[in-house]
């Protein structure tokens, strides 16, 4: 019987070299391998070039990299320790977008460093699982099944969730509220609780569709029938669905899709980079994504059962949940099974700040691993 | 505490079920791919082909029309076009102002110029102007490096060497219109051209030939990115016409500054050798694009060069007739060839007179001198013994009253009355004196002058009904086979020997037309119409002379004849609007139409 709490040899604090041989090198391979296919698929989607995307994607997970490295020789710990000042902090930061953040997409999400578009939200998802994590590592199951013990995090939750929507981005508002949602179920609460709040969401659902934007309304109704506007909204999905299915079983080839090359497809770099790579590799490239998915998702569980502390566990969960819902939200998307929201594939799509959020949750990630057999009290 | 054992318990379980949901939608999604790439694969292979391929037709080659000797009627030409693509050129406006100073470009050219410009993407060439001349395209090519983005585009146009010369029998081309029946994808094309007129409308699918495709690769916003697939077009069929160019320009020099037409026909083929409406026009302005000036100027005009008279014009045929009004009463059996008339140069029906053309008289005369002086009491008289029901009958006969459907666009049926149509088109009975004015061809009976050239063919065939036709006849389809229309041979040529007389006899009425061509000679008969009412008062004080009255008064000529007499050949007709006499103006046209005909078939190109 494999006991959580187990503590006989637990070493406090582990030396570099210890922490260095702790990286799983496989986990970091498939990081590496995937994030190259991604360079790939922007050097094609240029036409044949480095410029203007694949050069600095490769830079930029350089950074990332440098990143998720460095998180990997933290101590657990110090997660812990600073995760609600973090938490308030890009709270904070999140604020500051809705006063007077940089427009750009037609929503404000971004925070001009100068060298690089800050987005909030992405560090907030970051943010959230740990702050949820010390909470709930803080408390215990009574609590937790009580509708008490649960108002804290769930103002944890609402408040950023309310501050994204409000940007208006539905797809990381959505994602926040879902990765918040696995967290909650795997601490224990009660399942007819979840089943309440999917009743009244139901039930809101008239109310909530009252306050969308036109353009989200619209993203849903293409969703629903994309042939409505074949040239508008429904233009997207219809254009990634063609490319993708006569890409076939062995694709058009490197730099050959010709739905992407002419255009046809939009967003090729970043949002329907998926369907770009499934048009010249055909579904044997598309399945080798998902497995590769598959298996980064697949360790960071098994990371996150080996550990022996209850926070490193949530976190580990909580920020693979995390990357999960990108890539599964992503090509369920380009694949016509969900509405456009807008959500990149990470390590492939062309951007910045979501490729530094799942490098430092990969970060995060590798941390817990190397530091499972870490005591962490209860606060 | 044993709680706390829970707590880590239950998240590792609900970890384990999240992880395995997970991973199990993740796969779920191949299942999608499956869908997609394998299972809906052709589907989206072919709609991504639609995406990616433009398909263009290439307009082929237009086919050419030959007269019967080879000669080329209608051709194509090279035209040059100066195009201009707006994403080539550093600035637009310093180009067009270096090309105007070239080729001079009038402002509402340059307007439309600017705005196509404006309307396309900027790499989608714009045509400035087209139909260049060699000079301002060589001019252009030489200031190539001055025009960046303008380069010369060429392309076929129509081409009519001889102008108006085959303006009304050939036609032109010209743009498609929205009337215009689109059975082929070509019609579709910009700038096609379709035959409207003549016999490039009438021939007009052989002519167009079949188009070619062109595939090419373009992107989202229709660039051409390359191309992938030629397939060249395979250009119209050449057409043989059955005019002969001598005899068609022969046709239309004869015409001269005439308001008139000229039909020549072969009498045992129906081959049309010569097809003339004068005034004409030169129909490359049609394929070109004709100014607003050149267009009210052909409609302006009086002597209206846009109507094809040979099909359109309806003419009384006047004297020209009385060959089937005495075929009529010969057949008839209440006249025979030798039932003589006495003509006083008038006769009295109730309180009317009826005038012969000659005061005087003509007194005692058969049939073959009636026509032969072309008497009109004689005329007068058979058809009012016969009535109309028979004249109309023979005239319908020989082609008279109703289409030819020789195949050129507005052809007129003309008309021949009869009881029957008199009651429904005005609910009154049939005039006797209606009769007697059909005798000689007038009153309300009005036909075309190619109904003329195939009545005169039909005569000088024997009584075969021959029809005209514009197609060479090819001797190895075959010979014609014209049905016979059952007039007895005898009375035949009671008519026939009548219009050899016209031309060959003391007193005939065109003996001065007549020739002897290394024996051969011709038979015809001469037609004059009036336009006008003479007056009894005028009458008293002497007929008007043509030459002192207005053009528009002056009487019309009428000529129908064949050569030779002996072994029929040729048959024409000849019309001459306010001509003044058949015999002064029409039959001097018939006749040397004729005599070319047996010339050049004394040469070793004959005609057939």
């Amino acid at each position: 019987m494999y006991k959580a709490y187990e503590t006989s040899f637990r070493n406090q604090s582990l030396g570099l070299v210890d922490k260095f041989w702790g990286i799983s090198f496989s986990y970091v391979f498939l990081i590496m391998l995937l994030a190259a296919i991604g360079v790939t698929m922007l050097y094609s989607a240029a036409n044949g070039s480095w410029e203007p995307w694949a050069l600095r994607q490769l830079i930029r997970f350089g950074m990332g990299f440098a990143i998720m490295i460095v998180l990997a020789f933290f101590d657990v710990r110090i997660f812990l320790r600073y995760a609600y000042w973090f938490y308030f902090g890009v709270l904070a930061l999140l604020i500051i977008v809705e006063i007077g953040g940089h427009v750009g997409m037609g929503a404000q999400r971004w925070i001009n460093l100068g060298f690089m578009k800050l987005q909030p939200s992405e560090l907030m998802k970051i943010a959230l699982v740990l702050a949820l994590a010390r909470y709930f590592n803080s408390t215990s199951l009574q609590n937790i099944e009580t509708v008490k013990g649960i108002i804290f995090p769930a103002m944890l939750v609402m408040v950023p969730v309310t501050l994204v929507m409000i940007q208006p981005d539905l797809g990381t508002a959505l994602m926040l509220l879902f990765s918040a949602g696995a967290i909650f179920f795997v601490v224990g609460i009660q399942l007819w609780k979840f089943g309440v709040l999917a009743l009244g969401a139901i039930v809101s659902m008239p109310v909530a569709w009252h306050f969308l934007h036109d353009y989200q309304k619209n993203r849903v109704l293409t969703f629903l029938d994309p042939e409505r506007d074949p040239l508008g909204s429904g233009y997207h999905i219809i254009q990634s669905k063609i490319a993708l299915g006569s890409g076939g079983v062995f694709g058009k080839g490197f730099l050959n899709g010709t739905q992407s090359h002419l255009n046809f497809l939009p967003e090729k770099h970043t949002d329907f980079i998926f369907t770009m790579l499934s048009e010249e590799f055909g579904m044997i490239g598309a399945v080798v994504v998902i497995l590769i998915n598959f298996l980064i998702i697949a360790y960071s569980y098994i990371f996150a059962l080996r550990s022996t502390s209850y926070f490193g566990k949530l976190v580990a969960v909580g920020l693979t949940t995390n990357y999960f819902l990108y890539v599964m939200i992503n090509i369920a998307m380009v694949l016509g099974l969900l509405p456009v929201v807008g959500i990149p594939l990470p390590l492939i799509s062309y951007g910045g700040t979501v490729l530094l959020s799942v490098m430092t949750g990969f970060g995060i990630i590798l941390a817990v691993n190397i530091n499972r057999n870490i005591n962490i009290g209860k606060d | 505490m044993n709680r706390d054992n829970d707590k880590g318990k239950v998240l590792i379980y609900r970890s384990m079920i999240l992880g395995a949901a997970e991973l199990l939608l993740l796969l779920l999604l191949i299942f999608r791919l499956y869908y997609l790439q394998v299972y809906q694969a052709d589907k989206y292979a072919t709609l991504a082909d639609e995406n990616r391929i433009s398909t263009r037709l290439l307009v082929p080659p237009r086919g050419i029309i030959y007269d019967r000797h080879q000669n080329l009627i209608a051709g194509n030409q090279q035209n040059f076009q100066v195009m201009m693509v707006a994403e080539q050129t550093t600035d637009v406006d310093e180009t067009l102002e270096a090309l105007k100073k070239i080729m001079p470009l009038d402002e509402s050219e340059e307007k439309r110029v600017r705005k196509d410009l404006k309307r396309n993407r900027s790499f989608v060439p714009v045509k400035i102007k087209d139909n260049l001349s060699w000079e301002e395209t060589t001019k252009i090519l030489l200031n190539a490096p001055d025009l960046p983005g303008v380069f010369i585009d060429e392309g076929l146009s129509r081409y009519y060497p001889y102008k108006d010369m085959f303006a009304h029998v050939v036609g032109y081309v010209a743009a498609v219109s929205e009337k215009d029946e689109k059975d082929d994808p070509l019609l579709e094309v910009p700038g096609f051209k379709i035959g409207k007129s003549g016999i490039e409308r009438l021939f007009d699918k052989e002519l167009r030939g079949k188009a070619g495709n062109l595939k090419l690769e373009v992107n989202a916003i229709g660039r051409v990115m390359k191309e992938i697939e030629r397939v060249d077009g395979v250009a119209g069929d050449k057409i043989e016409l059955s005019l002969d160019l001598r005899l068609q320009q022969k046709a239309y020099e004869l015409l001269g500054n005439e308001s008139g037409a000229v039909v020549m026909m072969n009498v045992n083929t129906g081959e049309v050798l010569a097809f003339a409406s004068a005034p004409a026009f030169d129909p490359n302005i049609f394929a070109t694009g004709l100014s607003t000036e050149q267009w009210n100027e052909l409609n302006g005009n009086m002597k209206k060069p846009l109507l094809n008279k040979a099909v359109s014009g309806l003419y009384s045929p006047g004297s020209t007739f009385k060959m089937v009004v005495g075929l009529a009463a010969l057949e008839s059996g209440m006249v025979g060839k030798q039932t003589r008339s006495f003509c006083a140069g008038k006769m009295n029906l109730g309180n009317h007179t009826f005038h012969c053309w000659k005061d005087a008289g003509h007194g005692y005369l058969d049939m073959v001198q009636a026509l032969q002086h072309s008497c009109d009491i004689f005329f007068y008289e058979t058809a009012q013994k016969i009535g109309i029901n028979k004249i109309a009958e023979m005239a319908r006969k020989f082609g008279l009253g109703q289409k030819t459907n020789v195949g050129i666009e507005n052809e007129k049926s003309g008309l021949i009355p009869d009881t029957e149509w008199k009651r429904q088109r005005f609910g009154e009975p049939w005039q006797q004196g209606e009769s007697i004015i059909s005798g000689i061809g007038q009153g309300y009976i009005l036909t075309t002058p190619v109904q003329l050239a195939t009545m005169v063919s039909r005569i000088a065939n024997g009584g075969y009904a021959v029809s005209p036709t514009f197609r060479k006849f090819d001797p190895k389809n075959g010979v014609v086979e014209a049905k016979s229309m059952g007039i007895s041979p005898l009375n035949m040529e009671v008519v026939k020997q009548g219009m050899f007389e016209v031309m060959n006899a003391q007193g005939g009425t065109a003996l001065r037309s007549g020739f002897n061509f290394k024996g051969q000679r011709m038979a015809g008969k001469t037609g004059t119409t009036q336009v006008r009412r003479i007056t009894m008062k005028e009458r008293m004080s002497g007929v008007l002379g043509q030459e002192e009255l207005e053009w528009r008064l002056r009487n019309h000529a009428l000529f129908v004849g064949y050569a030779p007499y002996d072994n029929p050949k040729y048959g024409v007709a000849v019309l001459v609007e306010h001509g003044g006499s058949g015999s002064g103006v029409a039959a001097p046209i018939g006749s040397k139409m004729l005599l070319e005909a047996l010339k050049l078939d004394a040469t070793d190109k004959p005609v057939d």
